[in-house]
């Protein structure tokens, strides 16, 4: 296998080049994350015939339609459900999900919710953009308290949706959240949660200039960059703080938005927890013929 | 050495500004959109970093490092003198 080093020969391998260039905006992350998934993937060498992926609605999941592999652009927010059908039919397919925050945490919460609690073998890979960004820019469940979108003209009042919080909570294998504007701790962290049985969540906070910061004052693209490194802290350092910090410290982490890996547990799947039950079952079948 | 796509860049100049040794400038040519696409400084401080390929959100950019690029063998046409031992 011929070893990949640049960015044109990772694009010749595993993008549909005449797709190509992207309808996103101008200063957008979800490039960068499809770039982060692709390097995963060819450092872990996988073959692209075992490869699929699947996506809903929204601007990040026209992704699948720009990588040169098996995709499935299914309807609003059931993108998880269609991809456990995938698994549940050939559990030898790795399915990787692209699914964006309205898509994953508001339309379609419940199945992630119900994905997660059943552990089943997926990889959702969420961008978080803090807005509807294909539809005109409404307020979605993941927005913070305060930033301004067409539905919240005067400012967000309802409490963000902590989607790693809750996935931890459910007990999912595999949790993370990194900003885009850092490349190698969220290409080690796309590798691991590729590799985990179970569920693996990995959220993305991407940029969105049009929609989200030119209505918050973070128009300029280098602004709403830089506001990712002011806003964003380790999960480590906000923990140590947290404990040993003093006041004025505390003051200052408390509204940042934590980042990192959150949890890294080996817990059996449900397609596992299924086998072992068929398993059991027929061994009792045979035994109990012989009798 | 730094290798754009010109079509594909949308002038986001993230490269620009991201680059840790200030290394990229805007270039005086246009792509198709009417964009200046990222180019080397004349004076070229690149350290083969690789940190605009991988957040370039279009793919655009690809660093190649300048020792790959194969140099002519300088042929030796001294010989030792004073022979080998064996």
């Amino acid at each position: 296998m011929v070893e990949i080093k640049t960015a044109e020969e990772l694009n010749k391998k595993y993008l549909r080049e005449g797709m190509w260039p992207t309808i996103f905006c101008n200063g957008c992350g979800i490039g960068v994350v499809l770039e982060y998934t692709l390097w995963a993937i060819e450092e872990l060498g996988w073959d692209m015939d075992k490869v699929v992926f699947a996506s809903g609605i929204g601007c990040s999941s026209r992704l699948p339609g720009y990588i040169n592999a098996d995709g499935l652009h299914t309807t609003h927010g059931r993108a998880i459900a269609f991809a456990t059908g995938i698994k549940a039919a050939n559990p030898d397919l790795n399915v990787v999900i692209f699914t964006g925050d309205g898509d994953c945490s508001g339309i379609g919460g419940n199945h992630f919710i119900h994905a997660a609690r059943r552990n089943i073998d997926l990889t959702v890979i969420m961008v978080n953009n803090f807005v509807y960004g294909m539809t005109g820019g409404q307020s979605s469940p993941t927005a913070p308290i305060g930033s301004v979108a067409t539905t919240a003209p005067y400012g967000n009042i309802e409490h963000p949706f902590d989607i790693c919080g809750i996935a931890k909570a459910l007990g999912a294998n595999y949790v993370a959240r990194w900003p885009v504007s850092h490349p190698y701790q969220p290409i080690k962290s796309v590798k691991e949660g590729l590799q985990k049985k179970g569920f693996s969540l990995l959220e993305f906070l991407a940029p969105c200039p049009t929609a989200y910061g030119r209505r918050n004052k973070l128009g300029d693209i280098k602004k709403l960059w830089k506001w990712y490194d002011d806003n964003t802290i380790l999960i480590e350092d906000y923990e140590k703080t947290m404990n040993y910090g003093n006041e004025k410290e505390k003051e200052e982490i408390k509204n940042k938005i934590q980042i990192g890996v959150f949890q890294d547990i080996e817990k059996s799947g449900f397609f596992e927890e299924y086998e072992k039950l068929m398993m059991m079952l027929q061994e009792k079948k045979t035994t109990g013929e012989k009798k | 050495m730094i290798e754009v796509k010109d079509d594909w860049c949308k002038g986001c100049n993230i490269c620009i500004e991201r680059c840790p040794v200030n290394a990229l400038e805007e270039s005086d040519r246009l792509n198709k959109k009417g964009i200046r696409p990222p180019q080397l400084k004349k004076n070229n401080e690149c350290n083969d970093c690789r940190l605009c390929e991988l957040l370039c959100p279009d793919l655009a950019i690809s660093v190649i490092s300048d020792k790959e690029v194969k140099k002519e063998d300088k042929k030796i046409l001294l010989r030792p003198v004073g022979g080998t031992i064996k």
